[in-house]
């Protein structure tokens, strides 16, 4: 069976730099691809590839096995393919039912005299959050206002109420705390239990394990492989990501960090 | 009211029961309602030689200077929200009175086809600016101030090619005259009120709607407050800006052909100096210099509030420069109130 998105032998260069160089990837409806690199790895350029931003120099896109060209996020989003941006998801100053509905409002009338239906949008806010078992304060509360979490859990519930088959989250944890990115974390899993494919782009293998069905790992812009759950552990997952001469310290560090969990 | 909305979702815990009046202070028009009520009876004691509160000549008088100034406001406004500047917008007022004078005594045309053409040369130039904002990348304010250079020049030359003189005059024989003065220039009552009040009133109706109910409105806001955001969930913010620019030229044009029928004559520095003004009554409004936040309705407020400035230190009998230092401490109080009601509406709730 042909994959839901499926990245095919990806290359792209900024001049003479080689920023991806065959790169593959792939997910499926219920599944959550995990795609880890350290900074500069090339995360950021293959996410922009996959979702529209930018076009792959040598490779192909495929949704559902066929070939396809985004040419702009837009084009991308009308195969399904939703981008939750790490910190250019909402607009602040805006109220929660706003930048939830922002670019596709529900409207009332007819003709040239059409309004945004607020009532309606509101509803569904309030509705869509609590299924995904987020719990806002009122809907007319500017973005602003909520924490990094609760801003990136409204992303996502936005992109998964708006029909999105694939979602790629953009290192939506690195930003927060422990306890804010293990809720976003919850949230990766709900829209994968609703069936969505979860594409999740992150440095920290601790936050990719406990909910990654496959990983893909890159450095400096190759792949070092993919890995389904089952062939793969923790420690090998971060050993990979580190790169031999790095374990040694990140080891320690871990350790402390471990001791500080427990 | 949210509350009572949804029965299974129970207050939460972490929300402090907010008053209406608190509220009401995170509003971005409130401040300019009050500042205008302020305004308004501080006038009623310093002009206190005239009936200032009761006399419905006074008040024609101050809404006359407030429509002069909140008409073209209003799309400032909405573009300041959109988070771009229009510095063109004053002189636009004159390039357009001018245009319909030249195209009404020169050309010898109808004035109704005449108007037509000068809104159509408003919409241009708004297109221009948007465009060159957008493909440029540059900011709004400096590409506006060339826009806003160069017609000052046109103007200027333009008029003392045609005329000889820096008025074009008798814009009243033109026919057609008559029914565009019903329409644009009339009084209302025998108290002068004039039907530009009315513009001013529509106009800010049709602004306000627009940013509230409509979609328009909402691509408004993002525009101006996370541009990038606002494309990647598919918002044209390119459309969105260019049609405010367009929306700010052409009211401009339509305040041009206000004033060159009321007026009857055109100067060529008409309209020099009133981009500020707009700006302010936009900033009392409410509207962030940034982007992203502000009221139409504020803007109206902000509009009657320095047309009341300006009639009142008449009434007062203080010399008339004074206007400008009573304007520019108002911009600084408003910027000062929007600071702290911003920094309300993003914590207080």
């Amino acid at each position: 069976m042909a994959n839901l998105l499926e990245a095919d032998q990806i290359s792209k260069f900024y001049g003479n730099v080689v920023a991806l160089s065959d790169i593959s990837a792939h997910v499926n409806a219920g599944e959550v691809t995990c795609i880890l690199g350290d900074n500069g790895a090339g995360k950021s350029s293959f996410i922009k590839i996959l979702s529209g931003c930018h076009q792959p120099d040598q490779g192909r896109l495929l949704v559902e096995g066929n070939p396809v060209h985004f040419t702009s996020p837009r084009d991308a989003r009308a195969h399904g393919i939703a981008t939750v941006y790490q910190d250019l998801a909402m607009v602040p100053l805006m109220s929660i039912w706003r930048n939830f509905f922002l670019g596709a409002e529900p409207r009332k009338g007819v003709g040239p005299l059409q309004w945004v239906d607020a009532a309606k949008a509101k509803g569904i806010v309030r509705r869509e959050l609590r299924e995904m078992g987020i719990y806002i304060r009122d809907p007319d509360q500017p973005v602003g206002t909520l924490s990094g979490g609760e801003r990136q859990s409204v992303a996502i519930a936005r992109a998964v109420y708006f029909g999105a088959r694939v979602l790629i989250l953009d290192e939506p944890t690195s930003a927060l705390g422990v306890k804010q990115a293990g809720v976003v974390l919850k949230y990766i899993l709900q829209a994968r239990d609703r069936g969505v494919a979860v594409i999740f782009i992150t440095h920290n293998p601790h936050h990719a394990y406990p909910v990654g069905d496959r990983f893909v790992i890159l450095n400096r812009g190759q792949s070092l492989g993919t890995f389904d759950k089952s062939e793969i552990d923790r420690t090998e997952l971060v050993r990979l990501m580190a790169g031999g001469s790095e374990l040694a310290e990140l080891e320690h560090e871990l350790e402390s960090i471990r001791a500080e969990v427990s | 009211m949210a509350e009572t909305a949804a029965p299974p979702a129970r207050p939460d815990e972490r929300l402090i029961r907010v008053g209406p009046l608190a509220r009401l202070l995170t509003r971005p028009d409130i401040g300019a309602l009050l500042g205008t009520i302020a305004v308004f009876f501080a006038f009623g004691y310093f002009a206190r030689s005239v009936n200032w509160l009761g006399d419905p000549s006074i008040a024609a008088g101050w809404t006359d200077q407030a429509a002069q100034y909140g008409i073209v406001a209003v799309p400032v406004a909405l573009l300041m929200i959109g988070g771009e500047f229009d510095l063109s917008a004053g002189v636009m007022i004159g390039s357009s009175g001018l245009l319909l004078g030249y195209l009404a005594t020169n050309v010898g045309m109808n004035i109704w086809p005449a108007m037509a053409i000068v809104m159509a040369f408003g919409l241009t130039i708004g297109f221009i600016n948007g465009m060159t904002v957008i493909k440029t990348k540059l900011p709004s304010f400096i590409v506006t101030l060339a826009t806003f250079f160069v017609l000052q020049g046109v103007n200027a030359a333009g008029t003392l090619r045609l005329t000889g003189t820096t008025a074009i005059q008798n814009i009243d024989t033109a026919s057609g005259f008559d029914s565009a003065h019903r329409i644009f220039a009339s009084e209302l009552t025998h108290y002068d009120f004039k039907v530009k009040v009315l513009w001013w009133i529509g106009i800010t109706v049709v602004g306000a709607w627009l940013l509230a109910k409509s979609r328009f409105g909402n691509w408004i806001y993002s525009a101006g407050g996370e541009p990038t955001a606002a494309r990647n969930v598919g918002v044209p913010v390119a459309r969105t800006k260019i049609t405010l620019f367009m929306m700010t030229s052409g009211v401009a044009a339509l305040m041009g052909i206000i004033e060159a029928i009321e007026l009857r004559s055109m100067q060529s520095k008409e309209g020099i100096g009133l981009e500020f003004i707009f700006i302010i009554c936009a900033v009392v409004g409410g509207c962030l210099l940034t982007g992203g936040y502000g009221s139409v309705i504020g803007t109206f407020f902000g509009a009657a509030m320095l047309g009341m400035v300006q009639l009142g230190i008449i009434f007062s009998q203080w010399d008339s420069n004074w206007t400008y230092t009573f304007q520019g401490g108002i911009l600084f109080a408003a910027v000062m109130l929007n600071t702290i009601v911003r920094s309300r509406a993003q914590k207080a709730r």
